[in-house]
């Protein structure tokens, strides 16, 4: 990575009930494209996330465009140009979709950019009145999607924004990204690698709540060796399938 | 016949009263997780606020017309100041240890009371009101007090006012996701505890208009009735389903009728209990209360 980080983290450290969740996580975040966050389950991606937005009590150092954000609430740094896109889609069920995209407006010298999204999803204006939790998974995705895109903000976080989605859903999703991310640095946390071949250009890898390792993905998914023993996946059956669900709809 | 209007009308008045107590307490548990105990406090503060404008301490207030207008709204400004005050000193510094949250707003409730009796006393201090709305009026026979209508009206506009806050404004529509995920909400960048100031002063405000109409009704004021009314305003929340209004409003009329009429009908006393047994009963078949949603 030869340009400055946007988002430097280093010896990121979480306390939940009294146990650690994350031991020291050091993570740069590259200035364009997307920056794929990967590990095993239960290696400490979320919580990372989670951490790095002030959801829970964290210490150590998250630098955003080079100022320290640890000791700041989360809406003060929201406000500072981050759209979040949460691993449960943190979608308000009893609210419509177009009350749960206005929640998201922030005040900005442009407005709310609904014309992109709905552009990129079109069925969010169909459905503008429909309550939220009644879309499917993937609608509720485009939901979440759309809040981050609705702002000029100057990094956006998804969290398995793939996770449980059908095959076509999930093409539609990685192509909304790939637009996203020409404008605007993606965090993405992702377990789908096919999505991370085609999508991130640098990686980190969390094991057992510490950062593992930090590169270039295509060199890493490249790695077979290195794959299979930072991630626990080969190219075997799984991967390949997945493979093919990205990259035969692209 | 009559009877029955009246007891419905007297029924339908305790409701009313039971709501503008429970739309706030409702709102507070539903956006906060803070059972507050000191609800009550706010109802006695409207009343007492009310009394003390009333009989002629606050210029330009009194016990009749325009006067007793002022002194009602002096004893709801007064109640909705100190629900704001509440929430940014005690409340506020506690977020992250509910226990010791619960404990300082039942401190609160019992504290209150006591200020009000060693200020004014512990006996029931005569109310003042207008004549017009200490009479009665004919309605299919019965002679009605007036003051169970002007409650039952003072319910509605509340009702009324809170549903078109909660659907129309932008900081009804943060409360409303609040309600259901309330960490998602500041990670959209929105300062929630502005949210929480707001329901605490909207709460505040129903409760102390409660407690300012209240004193009609009772035709007094006593420094315990607040929290004994908080008692039943808190049947009403589980009832009605924590965190919703309109699940608040059907539940205080399905109380304050059932209570007046087993009062009646059984023998005195039995109406209270039957509100626990309704209560029980609902739980068994709806654990979420009648809505478990909220507006």
């Amino acid at each position: 990575m030869t340009a400055p980080a946007l988002l430097v983290v280093r010896d990121l450290r979480v306390l939940i009930g009294g146990r650690h969740i994350l031991h020291g996580v050091d993570l740069d975040v590259a200035p364009q494209g997307v920056t794929a966050l990967l590990g095993r389950n239960g290696a400490g991606k979320t919580t990372t996330v989670r951490g790095v937005l002030g959801l829970v009590p964290r210490a150590g150092s998250v630098l955003l465009d080079g100022e320290e954000t640890v000791g700041l609430p989360t809406h003060t740094l929201v406000r500072r140009g981050i759209g979040y896109a949460p691993e449960d889609r943190g979608i308000f069920a009893d609210l419509t979709v177009a009350e749960n995209l206005r929640l998201a407006e922030r005040r900005g010298a442009d407005g709310p950019a609904y014309g992109l999204v709905h552009e990129l999803f079109p069925e969010l204006k169909r459905r503008a009145k429909q309550l939220a939790g009644t879309l499917s998974g993937g609608q509720q995705q485009m939901v979440a999607i759309g809040r981050t895109l609705l702002n000029g903000n100057r990094l956006i976080i998804a969290d398995e924004p793939t996770k449980g989605l059908a095959p076509k859903v999930v093409t539609e999703v990685v192509q909304v990204l790939e637009r996203a991310a020409e404008a605007v640095p993606v965090l993405l946390v992702e377990q789908n690698l096919a999505v991370v071949r085609r999508l991130a250009a640098h990686c980190a890898v969390l094991a057992d709540g510490r950062t593992a390792h930090q590169g270039e993905a295509a060199a890493l998914l490249g790695d077979e060796e290195a794959t299979r023993r930072l991630l626990g996946v080969g190219r075997g059956p799984l991967t390949s399938r997945q493979d093919l669900t990205v990259e035969a709809d692209s | 016949m009559s009877t029955l209007v009246l007891l419905t009308m007297t029924g339908l008045g305790l409701g009313a009263l039971y709501f503008l107590i429970a739309s706030g307490l409702s709102l507070i548990f539903g956006l906060m997780d803070v059972l507050n105990f000191a609800h009550g406090a706010l109802l006695s503060i409207g009343a007492y606020g009310t009394w003390w404008a009333a009989s002629g301490n606050l210029p330009g207030a009194g016990p009749g017309g325009w006067g007793f207008a002022l002194a009602v709204l002096f004893g709801t400004a007064v109640g909705t100041l100190a629900a704001v005050v509440l929430e940014l000193v005690v409340v506020r510094p506690l977020y992250t240890r509910p226990r010791e949250q619960v404990l300082a707003t039942v401190g609160v409730g019992l504290a209150v009371p006591a200020l009000l009796s060693g200020v004014w006393g512990s006996d029931a201090r005569t109310f003042p009101g207008p004549e017009a709305l200490s009479g009665t009026f004919g309605l299919l026979g019965a002679d009605v007090p007036v003051n169970r209508l002007v409650l039952i009206a003072a319910a509605v506009v509340v009702l009324v006012a809170l549903r078109l806050f909660l659907g129309r404004t932008r900081h009804g529509l943060v409360v409303r996701a609040g309600v259901e995920d309330r960490a998602m909400v500041t990670a959209l960048g929105i300062d929630v505890r502005t949210a929480f100031t707001l329901v605490f002063a909207i709460g505040g405000c129903a409760a102390a208009l409660g407690g300012a109409l209240g004193g009609l009704y009772f035709g007094s004021v006593d420094p315990r009735q607040g929290t004994s009314l908080l008692i039943f305003a808190f049947v009403v929340v589980v009832t009605g389903g924590m965190g919703s209004v309109t699940g608040a409003a059907v539940a205080a009329v399905v109380i304050g009728l059932v209570q007046q009429f087993a009062n009646y009908y059984t023998a005195a006393g039995l109406g209270d209990l039957a509100v626990v047994v309704l209560l029980a009963a609902l739980l068994l078949v709806r654990p979420r209360g009648l809505t478990g949603r909220l507006a």
